[in-house]
C-alpha cells in the first residue's frame, strides 16, 4: 500500500487554520530567524485522503472485534463499550492535570475509589496509579524494594527470577542496578523450591513471581516459596499479568506478597490499543507504603487531594499522575461488574481455558499436563517431529482460518510454545470453532505439511523477510532522489 | 452487569469436556486457605445505564473551565473530527502490539509514517514508536547516553519541567547516576557559563528543554559546542510539540537525542494521560535505542511490507541485556498524534505562529494590569511567565469565573514566588483573553 508520504500533493490540505483574531507581526521580529525552521516536512492531503488512508490501514490490521485473539499472557478480552463512551466524557477528557483540586474532585474521587477498589481485589494495604503501563510498575515496585533495602542500611545486589518469567522482570531488575539469577522451575511447572532455597541468601532482595506463572499454573507451594523468601529477610515481588485468573478467589495480599503490579489492559478490559496505552498500578503491603511514589490521592473531610508529603518516597517515575483516561475505564468496569462479576470473570476464564486444554489435548503435547488457570499451554514439538512442521507454521496457518494465533516460543523453558488464554468473554461456539481450526491444522501438519509451512495464503501480505528489515533497517522513510527539488 | 456469554447448559457441557464436576475443582491448586469464602466488598454492580449516569455525575464534579491558560506540559490545543473517527477504529484500538505482522500491517505502517514525521520534525535521523510520556523519555534518553557512553552522570538545566528533573532523579537514583543542575539566566535561558563549569569527563548527558518550562525559547546551537567538546550527549527536551512547527529542529542544533511530549499533537488533557513520549535519536544510535521499532521489508512475494524490527534490543529477547524495560508504549496515542500531523500538514507552522501570537497578545493585556511585570527576557513560544502582586488571588478571582489559571511556580521555584506560568493557544479568543484581563482588573 502506498505511504501517506507518496499520496502527498502541494497544495492540498486537510485542516484549515482560523484567521488570527489578535495582531500576527511576522515571527522573525519576534524570534531569532537562526532559531526558526523554514519549512515542515508533512504531507499535504485532502481530508477524504487522510481518511481513505487510515482506514485502508484499518482493513489491515485485527483487532477484538474481529474475532478471537487467544494471545497468552496477554489477556485479549473483549473491550466494553461503554468504557471508552465513560473516557471520552469532556469532564474527563478536557481538565488540565494542573487544575485546582477543586476544579478536579470527579476525577479525584475515581482515582480514590479505583485504588481502595484494588487494594480490596487484590489485598493490598496501598496502591499506586501512576506507572503507565506493566513494566513501568514493575519498575515501580523493584524501586520500591530497592529503596525499602536502603532504608534499613542493608546491601542487596541480586534479585531472583524464574526462568518461565517475562523478560520485562529481568530487564526491570536490571534497570535498578540488580544482578538477575534465574530459579529453575520443577518437573511440575512450579518453582523448584530447592533451587530458590540454595539462592535465597542475604545480598538477595527478593523474588520476582508471577502467580499463576506463564504455564497458566498456578504455583502450589506459595506459602513454602513465600517463607523462604521471608526467611532471609527478602521480598516477594508478584507480577500482577495474570490476574485475570484469581480475581475474587485468592487475593495477593494473603499469598504473602509484598508488592505486585497490575495490568489495568489485562484485567480490567481496557483495550490494548496496538500496545498502548496501558496503566500499571503497584499494590504493597503496609511495610512497603512509605515508598510509593508521590503525589498519593488521599481522602480528606473536605474532598480529595494530591499529597506530596512522603518523606521515604521513591519519587516520581511519570510526569502527573498516570494514565487517567485508562483508568476512567477501568474503574467503569469495576463499577459495571462488582464483586461477584469479578469473580465469575476468573471462574469463566479458567473454565475456558480448561476446555480449549481438555480439547486439544489428544493432539498437541502437553507438557505440563495439570489443571491449568487462565491459559494453557501446548508444544508443537510432536509435530516438529512428525512433519517438521513448526508452532510458528501452524501460528500463521491460523491466519488463514481467521483467528489470531496464540503466544508462540514463549515461555521459553516450552520448545515449540503454544500458549493459548481464551479470555471469559468468548462463547463455547466461539472456542469449539477455534479447537476445531486448531485440530484440522495437526491434520494438515500431517497429511499436507507444504500449505502449513507456505502458510500464510490470504493476508494482506505473506510471510516477511525478517533478516532483511533487522540487517538493513529501515525505520524512517525517505524521499526518492528524483523528488527533491534542487 | 457481565460480559461473560455462558448459559449453564454451556457450563455444563464444559465442565462434562473437561472431566470435572464443578468450576470450583478448577481452583483446587490454590491452597483451600487462602481461598476467598465470602465476597470481596465492592459496591454492587450496575446496568450500562446505570454505570453511565454514575460517571456522568463524576465527570460533572469536574470543572475542566471554558478557559484554560494553564500550560505546563499540557496543553489544550483544537483536535481535528478526523482523529478520533480513526483512533476511534476498533481494528486499531482493540489490537493487540503487531507481533503477527501479516495481519497488523495497518498499524505497523502507520507507526513507519509516524516514525518519519517525528524524524523529519525533531531533524533526527530515527524516531521510536512512542514512549510513555515526555518525563519517561527523557528518563530513558539519560539511561541511553550513560550506557553508550559509559559515564554516570548526568547534567540539566533548571529550566528542564520539575516533574521531568524528579522523574529523572528516580532513574537517576535507581541506577547509581550522580545529577547537576545548571542554572537560567536573566534572560530565562540556560547559562552557558554555568553549564561550562558543569561539565566534566564523567557527564553522559545534558538534558536542555527548549521551549523550556518557562516557554523561553533556548538557543541550542550556542551550547551544543560546550556538551560536545566534554564527549557528552546533548539531550534536547520539549514538553510543547506544537512547537517544532515554527523552530528549527534540535537535530540541526547537534542534539544527539530528542526526548520530549506529543500530547499536543492531537491527545486529549485528560487530566495528564495517556499522552506519548516522542523519542529520536541520531542513526548512529539506532540499535541502542529503547522501545518498539516499526520498519520497512518486503514479504515472501516481493511486496512492500512492514515489521517490527531491531527486536534484539527489546526485553522479550535480551531479558536482563536489554536497552530498557519497555514493553506496551502508547502506540493509540501515537496513532492519533499521526493522524493529527497528516491532517495539519504544512499547516502545523500557521497554527505555531497563531500560538505565538496569542500569547503575544495575551502577556501584551496582561502587561497592562497595574504591578503585573514580565519575569524573563528572552524569546518566548506560547508560554511566558508574569510577575504580579497577587498570584493566589488572580488565580482564586479566575477560578470563580470558570477560567483555570497560570501555574504558580513558587512551590518549584522559590525566586519566583508570586510568579505565573501563563499558556495561550488557539482555543483562547480575543474576547477570552479580554475578558481574562477585565476580571483580573477588577481585582
Amino acid at each position: 500500500m502506498e505511504l501517506i508520504f507518496e499520496k502527498s500533493r502541494p497544495g492540498r490540505q486537510a485542516t484549515a487554520i482560523p484567521v488570527s483574531d489578535v495582531p500576527a507581526p511576522p515571527l522573525e521580529e519576534l524570534i531569532d530567524p537562526a532559531l526558526l525552521r523554514s519549512d515542515v516536512d508533512l504531507p499535504e492531503v485532502a481530508e477524504v485522503d487522510l481518511i481513505r488512508h487510515f482506514t485502508a490501514l484499518s482493513r489491515r490490521n485485527f483487532g477484538v472485534d474481529m474475532g478471537f485473539y487467544p494471545l497468552g499472557s496477554c489477556t485479549m478480552k473483549y473491550n466494553p463499550k461503554l468504557n471508552e463512551e465513560t473516557a471520552r466524557m469532556t469532564g474527563f477528557a478536557n481538565l488540565h492535570p494542573y487544575a485546582p483540586e477543586s476544579c478536579a474532585q470527579g476525577t479525584l474521587q475515581l482515582l480514590y475509589e479505583l485504588k481502595e477498589a484494588l487494594a480490596e481485589i487484590f489485598g493490598m494495604a496501598d496502591f499506586t496509579l501512576q506507572p503507565a503501563a506493566g513494566a513501568h510498575g514493575e519498575l515501580t515496585g523493584v524501586m520500591m524494594i530497592k529503596k525499602h533495602f536502603e532504608k534499613r542500611g542493608e546491601k542487596r545486589t541480586r534479585i531472583l527470577i524464574p526462568d518461565s518469567a517475562h523478560g520485562t522482570n529481568c530487564a526491570s531488575g536490571a534497570l535498578c542496578g540488580y544482578s538477575v539469577t534465574t530459579v529453575r522451575s520443577n518437573a511440575e511447572g512450579g518453582v523448584d523450591l530447592e533451587h530458590l532455597r540454595s539462592l535465597m541468601a542475604e545480598d538477595v532482595a527478593g523474588l520476582m513471581l508471577t502467580n499463576p506463572n506463564t504455564l497458566g499454573l498456578f504455583e502450589r507451594n506459595i506459602t513454602e516459596v513465600a517463607a523462604i523468601v521471608h526467611g532471609r529477610g527478602g521480598l516477594l515481588y508478584g507480577d500482577g499479568a495474570n490476574a485475570n485468573a484469581f480475581l475474587g478467589k485468592a487475593r495477593p495480599g494473603d499469598l504473602g506478597f509484598d508488592v505486585i503490579q497490575l495490568n489495568l489492559h489485562k484485567t480490567f478490559s481496557t483495550p490494548h490499543g496496538c500496545g498502548g496505552p496501558g496503566s500499571g498500578p503497584v499494590g504493597v503491603s503496609r511495610e512497603m507504603v512509605p515508598f510509593l511514589p508521590i503525589p498519593r490521592v488521599v481522602k480528606t473531610g473536605a474532598g480529595y487531594r494530591w499529597d506530596y508529603t512522603a518523606p521515604d518516597t521513591i519519587g516520581r517515575v511519570r510526569a502527573f499522575y498516570g494514565n487517567v483516561g485508562v483508568m476512567v475505564k477501568a474503574f467503569t468496569y469495576i463499577r459495571t461488574l462488582g464483586a461477584e462479576g469479578l469473580r465469575h470473570v476468573a471462574e469463566t476464564a479458567v473454565l475456558n481455558a480448561n476446555y480449549v486444554k481438555a480439547r486439544l489435548e489428544p493432539h498437541f503435547d502437553l507438557p505440563y499436563p495439570r489443571t491449568c488457570m487462565h491459559e494453557c499451554v501446548f508444544s508443537g514439538r510432536r509435530q516438529v517431529k512428525e512433519s517438521n512442521v513448526h508452532t510458528s507454521d501452524m501460528a500463521k496457518r491460523l491466519l488463514d482460518y481467521g483467528f489470531h494465533p496464540p503466544t508462540i516460543y514463549f515461555p521459553l523453558i516450552v520448545p515449540e510454545a503454544i500458549m493459548i488464554e481464551p479470555g471469559e468473554t468468548e462463547s463455547i461456539e466461539t472456542l469449539d470453532a477455534f479447537c476445531n481450526t486448531m485440530i484440522a491444522i495437526a491434520r494438515e501438519a500431517r497429511d499436507n505439511p507444504d500449505v502449513v509451512r507456505s502458510a500464510p495464503l490470504t493476508t494482506p501480505v505473506r510471510r516477511l523477510d525478517e533478516v532483511r528489515a533487522a540487517r538493513d533497517p529501515d525505520v524512517v522513510w525517505k524521499r526518492p532522489l528524483t523528488e527533491i527539488p534542487a | 452487569m457481565e460480559y461473560v456469554p455462558h448459559t449453564e447448559r454451556d457450563k455444563r457441557r464444559m465442565l462434562e469436556t473437561i472431566g470435572v464436576a464443578s468450576v470450583e475443582d478448577l481452583f483446587s491448586d490454590i491452597p483451600e486457605s487462602f481461598r476467598l469464602k465470602g465476597s470481596l466488598n465492592l459496591p454492587p454492580p450496575l446496568a450500562e445505564q446505570e454505570a453511565f449516569s454514575l460517571l456522568e455525575e463524576l465527570a460533572a464534579r469536574n470543572r475542566p473551565g471554558r478557559i484554560v491558560l494553564a500550560g505546563a506540559g499540557a496543553y489544550r490545543h483544537y483536535i481535528p473530527a478526523v482523529v478520533g473517527h480513526v483512533t476511534g477504529r476498533s481494528e486499531f484500538y482493540t489490537a493487540y502490539t503487531p507481533y503477527q505482522a501479516e495481519i497488523s500491517q495497518g498499524i505497523l505502517q502507520a507507526i513507519y509514517e509516524y516514525q518519519t514525521m517525528i524524524a523529519n520534525l525533531t531533524g533526527m535521523q530515527v524516531a521510536n514508536a512512542s514512549m510513555y510520556d515526555g518525563a519517561s523519555a527523557v528518563a530513558e534518553a539519560a539511561v541511553l547516553a550513560a550506557k553508550t557512553l559509559g559515564r554516570n552522570r548526568i547534567v540539566t538545566a533548571r529550566s528542564v519541567h520539575p516533574e521531568y528533573r524528579r522523574v529523572l532523579s528516580t532513574y537517576a537514583w535507581a541506577n547509581g547516576y550522580d545529577l547537576a543542575e545548571v542554572p537560567f539566566g536573566a534572560d530565562g535561558r540556560v547559562d552557558g557559563k554555568a553549564l561550562q563549569g558543569a561539565m566534566d569527563g564523567r557527564t553522559a548527558a545534558v538534558i536542555l528543554q527548549s521551549p523550556n518550562f518557562f516557554g523561553v525559547i533556548e538557543d541550542l546551537s550556542s551550547l551544543e559546542e560546550t556538551v560536545h567538546s566534554a564527549g557528552a550527549f546533548l539531550v534536547a527536551a520539549f514538553t510543547e510539540a506544537l512547537s517544532l512547527g515554527i523552530l528549527k529542529p534540535p537535530g540541526a542544533s547537534g542534539a544527539d537525542i530528542v526526548a520530549g511530549e506529543g500530547q499536543s499533537f492531537g491527545n486529549p488533557m485528560a487530566y495528564g494521560g495517556p499522552y506519548l513520549g516522542i523519542f529520536a535519536a541520531t542513526g548512529k544510535l539506532l540499535r541502542k535505542i529503547p522501545g518498539r521499532l516499526a520498519g520497512a521489508t518486503v514479504d515472501r512475494d516481493g511486496n512492500r511490507a512492514f515489521v517490527l524490527t531491531l527486536q534484539t534490543r527489546e526485553q522479550h529477547i535480551r531479558r536482563e541485556r536489554a536497552t530498557s524495560n519497555i514493553c506496551s508504549n502508547e502506540a493509540l496515542c501515537a496513532l492519533a498524534a499521526s493522524v493529527y500531523l497528516v491532517s495539519l500538514g504544512k499547516n502545523l507552522k500557521k497554527l505555531a505562529e497563531l500560538n505565538v501570537w496569542k500569547a503575544l497578545y495575551l502577556k501584551d493585556r496582561l502587561l497592562s494590569l497595574p504591578g503585573w511585570k514580565r519575569v524573563f527576557s528572552g524569546p518566548e513560544f506560547n508560554e511566558f511567565v508574569l510577575r504580579c502582586p497577587d498570584s493566589r488571588g488572580a488565580n482564586a478571582l479566575l477560578e470563580k469565573e470558570g477560567i483555570i489559571g497560570g501555574c504558580e511556580l513558587g512551590h518549584e521555584y522559590p525566586e519566583l514566588e508570586g510568579c505565573l506560568l501563563f499558556c495561550a493557544t488557539e482555543m483562547l479568543s480575543r474576547i477570552d483573553m479580554d475578558r481574562v484581563v477585565e476580571i483580573l482588573t477588577g481585582a
